[in-house]
């Protein structure tokens, strides 16, 4: 299982972080319920309420947030994962 | 339909006969929408992992592409070989989780209160969504959809489930989050 990143650290600038490169990233849909998405970043990447809530509404406001970063694999197995629950999620590098 | 959590954790659903139908129907659809994956490859040593024998394509359907998605959005053979890895088992989960729901379903044709345990909650969840998005996605639905208006169009009328299976998975939500 991957670790959840600490999102609310500013974005890393240069690329040396090279362990971390790739992220998942939700994408808004007029479908899902806000309540749902809230309800599937708490149980898949065991955020708090509040974190997940906030993502949620970055989603819903911006129309796409990050949820978790990591590694190409990890961030696969995340979107696997969040497809599963209907989530509209893509991979890409940081 | 009502749903309640109880002190066991369970969640008991009461539904009318109609909607029961109405259910069945629309998760009978989905199971034949989301079919059988692709062939698995005839070589035994590949065919033993259960991986498809070429690319699988995107869905030409709209809606079974939004249940199937791609997982890159800018990177089209990325995202073929990850869908060549993975279509099975996405299809196979939500294949599941319909076939769990009307076999909840069956003993309940006539209405009736059911209980739903945790995996059942899941699936129910799970489910409902996958409906939604199908819908959603056929109904071109936008946030400013209106849902509930009465009319004898048949484009109507499927909105106005669309708006139930939506009421109905924040109910669950709820009963569920009342743990």
């Amino acid at each position: 299982m991957t670790a959840p990143a600490e999102l609310d650290l500013p974005a890393v600038e240069d690329d040396t972080c090279e362990d971390t490169p790739w992220v998942a990233i939700v994408w808004n849909d007029p479908v899902n319920l806000m309540s749902y998405v809230t309800h599937v970043l708490v149980e898949l990447f065991g955020y708090s309420r509040e974190k997940a809530t906030a993502m949620m509404l970055d989603v819903h406001h911006k129309g796409r947030a990050v949820v978790s970063s990591g590694t190409r694999e990890q961030m696969e197995h995340d979107v696997t994962r969040l497809h599963a629950k209907g989530l509209w999620a893509t991979v890409q590098q940081d | 339909m009502r749903v309640s959590r109880k002190r066991d954790g369970a969640v008991e659903v009461r539904l009318e006969e109609v909607e029961a139908a109405v259910l069945t129907s629309v998760a009978t659809d989905l199971l034949e929408l989301l079919g059988e994956a692709a062939a698995v490859d005839d070589d035994p040593l590949v065919a033993m992992v259960g991986l498809p024998s070429g690319p699988v394509d995107r869905p030409e359907d709209p809606a079974l592409a939004r249940l199937l998605p791609d997982a890159y959005g800018d990177d089209e053979q990325a995202s073929a070989d990850f869908r060549r890895y993975t279509d099975g088992d996405l299809r196979a989960g939500k294949r599941a989780h319909a076939g769990a729901l009307l076999a909840s379903l069956a003993p309940f044709a006539e209405g009736g209160r059911l209980m739903l345990d945790r995996a059942g909650q899941d699936a129910w969840l799970g489910c409902l969504n996958d409906l939604r998005l199908v819908l959603g996605t056929r109904l071109d639905v936008d946030e400013d959809t209106e849902l509930d208006a009465i009319s004898a169009d048949p484009r109507q009328q499927a909105l106005q489930i669309y708006g139930w299976l939506g009421l109905v998975q924040e109910s669950l939500l709820e009963a569920m989050s009342r743990g």
